[in-house]
C-alpha cells in the first residue's frame, strides 16, 4: 500500500491561519539557530581537528561582550514568541459575546454533545461554518480533553468544574475529534469527527432534528442502527474476549462451537442477530442477547447490508471463526492485520465510530446538571 | 597538571600499571560490595542497577513502537498496551533518568574531583542505593502482579479513584526512591561544602561538580513535594481522603499543581548533570579550558532557580487561570536563555582549540546539535499559542525525547565511555565506539523526528490504536524503524564494555590526555582515592592550545614512526599515544 506524507493537518478555524503563522515561524527560528549551532560545531571540529595547521595564537577563554550578545539576543526573540504566543492565547480562550453555545459532557469513553435546540448527538460535533461556537465542557467521571487538530482547539474537560473553549470553523468538511487526555482502556477510541457544515446545511440540519435531509442508503442506515444498537461495544475492529470482529464476515467460512463450518451469507447474519445463540462463533458463550421481536426485519436489512461491506475491499482471506485464545494472543490477524487491509477500511471505522462505546459509568456527579436532562441515549 | 599531588607513591605510579590494590580488589566477597561505605562502589552498584532499569523500559519502549506500527495495534489489548507505556514512563523517569547521571558518574567522581576521599556521609550514601533497590522492588513487582496504568503523571481523579491497576504499590515505590534521590542530595551539597581539598575554590570546581552541586539543590527542594502529593493519591486510593476527587469535595488539577512543582525541576535533575558531563568532554577532548566558565557555572544555578517558577506551562489548558498561565509563559521564555548560553558557549570552546573526535566527544557533539533541536521545541510549547495545538500531541513526546534521550542518555553514554577505563582500568575498542556513536545519533533521529510531524498533525500521545486517523501510520512505522537502530546503539556498548572488562587492555591512569583530579590517580583508583589530599595551585580545565598543538604535532611525529602503515590500529595507538605525551 502506498504510503502518504501528510506534512500539515487541515486548517478549518479562525484560529488554524493565526497559529500555523507563530508555528512556522518557530520552525524556522528552530532551523536557524540549529543550522547555526550545527556549522559551528562541524565547522571547528574539522578547522580545528588535533594536529591541523590552524592558528591558535591568543585564545579567548571569556568574553562579556559575546556572552551578553548571546544572552540578549534570544532573551529579546524570546520575549517577542512569548508575546506572540499570550496575546494568540488570549484570542482562543475568550469567545465572542454572540457565539453560540454547545454543552459536551465527557465520560469513560464518549463524548456527549449537547445543542440549544435539544439535538443530541455522541461522538460527533455538528457545527455551522462562520459562525462562532463555544463549547461549555464538563466532564462525568476523569479528567478528558477535547481536541479537534484541525481547529487547533484544545482544552481539558475537568469532572466538577465547566470549562470552556471556542472556535468558529472555516472550511465544511469532516475533522478528527480526539480525546488527548489519558482516562483508561479505550482512551484512543474516545473520539470521532467534527461535521462543519455550510450555514445552509446546517440550519436544515438542526431543524430537522440533528437527521440528515438527504435519504440515506441501505449501508448507512444499517451503520446507524449498528452505533445506536452499540453493537460495535462488541463486534470491533478486532476480536476481543466479548465478541468477535465482523470485517470482512460477509461470504466468509466462519467456524462454530460445536465444530460445523458456515458461509456467513444473507440468511446465517439474520439468524445470528435474532437468535444468536442458534449457532454460535467458536470460542464464544451466549453472551449477545436475542434481537427476535426487538427489530423489525426491515432493520435486519439494513444491519446486513452495512456488514456486507464492513473491511471492504476484501483482501481475499477468509475469515476464519476465531477463540478466544487466539484473540487474546494474535490479535489481529489474516484479513484483520492492519498492515494487509488499507486505508478505506480504516476509514469506515472511522465513520462508524460515531456513537461507539456507550460503556456507562456507574457514577453521576449530580453537579452535572447537562447529564442528567441528557440520559446516556444516544440519537 | 592542576594539582600537585603530594601523595608521590600513588601517583608516580608508572601509566599503564595500575596501584596494586585498588577500590575493585582491596575487598573481595559479595558482602564487603553490599555493605561498603566506598562512594566509587556504591557508584558501581549503581551503574549496575540503573542498568537494569534502563533495561527494563527500553524493553517496554520496543513494545510500544512495535504496537504503534498498525493503526489498530499488532499483538496487545488497550489495557495491557496502557500499562506498557505507563512502566516505559515510570521506569525510564523514576528509575533511570533521574537517578543515573548522579548517582553513577556524580557519586563516583565528585569527591575524586574536589580532592575528596569520600562524600561526607558514607553510610547514607549506601543506604540511598538500598532505598534505590528497594523502591524499584516495589515498583517492579506492581508492575508485575497486575500492572500499572496512568502513565508516569498520575493525573487524579483517575489514579486516585478510577484506576483499577497496582497505583498504590507503585506511587509507594516511587516514593521510597525519591528518599534515595534526597539522601543522595544531601551527600552532594554537604561533600561540596565541606570536603574540598585546599585550593580547590568554588571557581576551580569542574563544571561537573556545580552541575551535581546544583541538581543537589533542586532534589532537596523538589523532592519533598512530590513525595507528599504521591502520599496524597495514595491516601484518597486506599482510605478515601477527600483531596483530589470532585465527587469527595476534592480539587483535581491541584494533583497537576503539586506534581508539576517537582516533575519541572525534575527535568532539570535529569538534564543538569548531563550539561555538567558535556563541558566536561568539551573541554578536555578540545584541550582547551571552557568558554565563559563562569557563565556556565552561574547559568546552571539559574536553571535550577527558576526551574522552580515554570511548572505552569503544563497547564495552559488544564483550567488554570488564563493571567497565570501568561505569567508562567513569561517565565518560561526566562529559564530559556541560560541553555542557549549553553549551547553557545559549548560552540564558542571549540574555537581555536585542538579537537580529538574520540567516542565520548563523539556523543557530546552529538548531545549538542540534539539538546538543540529539543530546547528549541520546547518554545513550540512555551509559546501558549502554539501549546494549545501541540500539547499532549507526539510533538510533546518527541521534545522530551529530544532532550532526555538526546541529551541525558547521549551524555550518560558519552560519560561512561569517557570514565569507563577510570572506573574499570580497562580499555574498550575505540573504533566500535565510534561507530556506536553514530548509530546513537542517526537512530535517535529516525525515531523521534517523524514524532513532531506526526504530533503537528495532531496524534495525541498515549494512544494505544489510531484507527481513526490511519493517515499516521506512515510517520509510526518509520519511528519503529529507528527504534531498531537506537536500540542497537544501547545493546552493542553492552557487549563491548562488558568484554572489556574480561579482556580489555589495562588503562593507563589519563588514557585521554584529560585534565582533572580524577586523571591524577592510577586507574582503577584506589579506595582512599588520595593517599594524601592533594594541593591545588592552578585553574580548573588549564589547556593552552599553542602549547597542545605543538604536543601533538610532537606526537604525530612519533606516530609516523612508530605505526608507519599500521593503521588499523588507530584505537589502540591513540591510546599509546597520548601515554607518550605524559
Amino acid at each position: 500500500m502506498p504510503f502518504n506524507f501528510p506534512l500539515q493537518p487541515p486548517r478549518a478555524s479562525s484560529f488554524a491561519d493565526q497559529h500555523d503563522a507563530l508555528f512556522y515561524t518557530l520552525c524556522i527560528l528552530t532551523v536557524l539557530f540549529t543550522a547555526i549551532v550545527g556549522f559551528g560545531v562541524i565547522f571547528f571540529a574539522i578547522k580545528y581537528k588535533k594536529g591541523s595547521p590552524a592558528d591558535r595564537s591568543r585564545p579567548i577563554y571569556e568574553d562579556l561582550r559575546l556572552e551578553l550578545t548571546w544572552t540578549i539576543i534570544p532573551l529579546i526573540m524570546g520575549l517577542g514568541i512569548f508575546y506572540w504566543g499570550a496575546s494568540l492565547f488570549v484570542t482562543m480562550r475568550v469567545p465572542p459575546k454572540d457565539a453560540q453555545e454547545i454543552y459536551v459532557i465527557g465520560k469513560q469513553w464518549m463524548w456527549h454533545v449537547q445543542h440549544s435546540n435539544g439535538v443530541r448527538e455522541n461522538n460527533t460535533l455538528h457545527v455551522p461554518v462562520g459562525k462562532p461556537v463555544k463549547l461549555t465542557m464538563i466532564s462525568q467521571d476523569v479528567i478528558h480533553a477535547f481536541y479537534i487538530p484541525a481547529f487547533r482547539a484544545q482544552m481539558h474537560v475537568v469532572p466538577g468544574r465547566y470549562t470552556t473553549m471556542w472556535f468558529t470553523a472555516t472550511q465544511a468538511g469532516k475533522y478528527h475529534l480526539f480525546c488527548s487526555m489519558y482516562c483508561g482502556t479505550q482512551h484512543s477510541e474516545m473520539g470521532g469527527t467534527v461535521v462543519a457544515l455550510e450555514p445552509k446545511e446546517w440550519a436544515e440540519w438542526i431543524a430537522n432534528g440533528g437527521q440528515s435531509t438527504v435519504p440515506m442508503t441501505l449501508e448507512q442506515s444499517g451503520q446507524k442502527l449498528y452505533n445506536s444498537l452499540a453493537c460495535n461495544n462488541c463486534h470491533g475492529v478486532k476480536d476481543t474476549v466479548k465478541g468477535p470482529s465482523l470485517m470482512n464476515i460477509y461470504n466468509s467460512r466462519r467456524r462454530m462451537s460445536n465444530g460445523e463450518t458456515v458461509l456467513a451469507d444473507d440468511a446465517y447474519l439474520r439468524e445470528s442477530i435474532l437468535r444468536p445463540h442458534n449457532r454460535l462463533t467458536a470460542g464464544y458463550g451466549q453472551e449477545m442477547p436475542e434481537y427476535q421481536g426487538q427489530i423489525t426485519e426491515e432493520d435486519v436489512i439494513k444491519l446486513v447490508a452495512f456488514m456486507k461491506n464492513l473491511g471492504m475491499p476484501t483482501t481475499g482471506l477468509p475469515v476464519s471463526g476465531t477463540d478466544r485464545e487466539a484473540a487474546v494472543t494474535a490479535g489481529s490477524k489474516g484479513s484483520m492485520s492492519p498492515l494487509a487491509t488499507n486505508a478505506i477500511q480504516y476509514q469506515q471505522f472511522s465513520e462508524r465510530q460515531p456513537d461507539a462505546t456507550a460503556t456507562d459509568r456507574k457514577k453521576d456527579l449530580s453537579v452535572n446538571a447537562i447529564a442528567a436532562q441528557q440520559g446516556g441515549a444516544g440519537n | 597538571m592542576s594539582a600537585i599531588p603530594v601523595d608521590k607513591p600513588v601517583a608516580d605510579l608508572p601509566n599503564g600499571h595500575p596501584a596494586e590494590t585498588n577500590y575493585i580488589n582491596e575487598f573481595g566477597g559479595l558482602k564487603s560490595w553490599l555493605l561498603t561505605g566506598d562512594h566509587k562502589r556504591i557508584a558501581m552498584l549503581y551503574l549496575i542497577s540503573v542498568t537494569f532499569f534502563f533495561f527494563l523500559g527500553s524493553v517496554a519502549a520496543a513494545l510500544i513502537r512495535w504496537e504503534l506500527t498498525a493503526p489498530a495495534g499488532v499483538v496487545m489489548e488497550s489495557d495491557t498496551y496502557n500499562k506498557v507505556f505507563s512502566s516505559h514512563g515510570v521506569l525510564m523517569v523514576f528509575t533511570f533518568l533521574v537517578v543515573a547521571i548522579p548517582a553513577v558518574f556524580g557519586n563516583f567522581f565528585l569527591p575524586i574531583m574536589i580532592g575528596a576521599r569520600d562524600m561526607a556521609f558514607p553510610r547514607l550514601n549506601l543506604l540511598s542505593w538500598y532505598l534505590y533497590v528497594g523502591g524499584g522492588i516495589l515498583i517492579l513487582l506492581g508492575m508485575i502482579n497486575g500492572g500499572v496504568d496512568g502513565g508516569w503523571t498520575f493525573y487524579t481523579p483517575y489514579s486516585s479513584m478510577y484506576s483499577n491497576s497496582n497505583v498504590t504499590l507503585v506511587l509507594t515505590g516511587i516514593f521510597i526512591v525519591g528518599f534515595s534521590s534526597i539522601t543522595t542530595g544531601i551527600n552532594f551539597i554537604v561533600t561540596t561544602h565541606k570536603m574540598r581539598a585546599p585550593g580547590m575554590t568554588w571557581f576551580r570546581l569542574p563544571l561537573f561538580v556545580w552541575a551535581n552541586y546544583a541538581t543537589a539543590v533542586v532534589i532537596m527542594l523538589g523532592t519533598p513535594v512530590v513525595a507528599i502529593t504521591l502520599l496524597l493519591v495514595v491516601f484518597e486510593r486506599a482510605f478515601k481522603l477527600p483531596i483530589f476527587n470532585p465527587e469527595l469535595g476534592g480539587d483535581p488539577v491541584l494533583f497537576q499543581h503539586l506534581f508539576w512543582f517537582y516533575s519541572h525541576p525534575a527535568v532539570y535533575i535529569m538534564i543538569l548533570p548531563a550539561f555538567g558531563i558535556i563541558s566536561e568532554l568539551i573541554s578536555n577532548f578540545a584541550r582547551k579550558r571552557v568558554f565563559g566558565y563562569h557563565f556556565i557555572a552561574f547559568s546552571t544555578l539559574a536553571i535550577a532557580g527558576l526551574g522552580f517558577l515554570v511548572w505552569g506551562h503544563h497547564m495552559f489548558i488544564s483550567s488554570q487561570s488564563m493571567y497565570q498561565g501568561i505569567v508562567f509563559s513569561l517565565i518560561s521564555f526566562l529559564v530559556a536563555v541560560p541553555s542557549a548560553i549553553k549551547v553557545f558557549n559549548w560552540t564558542a570552546t571549540l574555537y581555536k582549540a585542538n579537537i580529538r573526535l574520540q567516542s565520548p566527544m563523539l556523543y557530546a557533539l552529538g548531545f549538542i546539535g540534539l539538546f538543540t533541536v529539543g530546547g528549541l521545541t520546547g518554545l513550540f510549547l512555551g509559546s501558549m499559542g502554539t501549546d494549545v495545538h501541540l500539547t499532549a500531541t507526539y510533538f510533546v513526546v518527541a521534545h522530551f525525547h529530544y532532550v532526555m534521550v538526546g541529551g541525558t542518555m547521549s551524555a550518560f553514554l558519552g560519560g561512561l565511555h569517557y570514565w569507563w577505563p577510570k572506573m574499570t582500568g580497562r580499555l574498550y575498542p575505540e573504533s566500535i565506539a565510534k561507530v556506536n556513536a553514530l548509530i546513537v545519533f542517526l537512530g535517535f533521529n529516525l525515531t523521534f523526528f517523524p514524532q513532531f510531524i506526526v504530533g503537528w498533525l495532531g496524534m495525541p500521545r498515549r494512544y494505544h490504536y489510531y484507527y481513526l486517523a490511519p493517515e499516521y501510520q506512515v510517520y509510526h512505522v518509520m519511528s519503529t524503524l529507528g527504534s531498531s537502530f537506537l536500540g542497537l546503539g544501547f545493546i552493542l556498548p553492552a557487549f563491548y564494555l562488558t568484554k572489556s572488562l574480561i579482556n580489555g587492555r589495562k588503562a593507563s591512569a589519563n588514557p585521554w590526555g584529560a585534565h582533572g583530579l580524577e586523571w591524577e590517580i592510577p586507574s582503577p583508583p584506589p579506595t582512599t582515592n588520595f593517599l594524601q589530599i592533594p594541593i591545588v595551585l592552578d585553574e580548573v580545565y588549564d589547556f593552552d592550545p599553542v602549547t597542545e598543538y605543538e604536543l601533538d604535532r610532537a606526537q604525530q611525529a612519533l606516530e609516523g614512526h612508530h605505526y608507519d602503515g599500521m593503521m588499523d590500529q588507530d584505537d589502540e595507538s591513540a591510546h599509546r599515544v597520548e601515554q607518550g605525551e605524559k
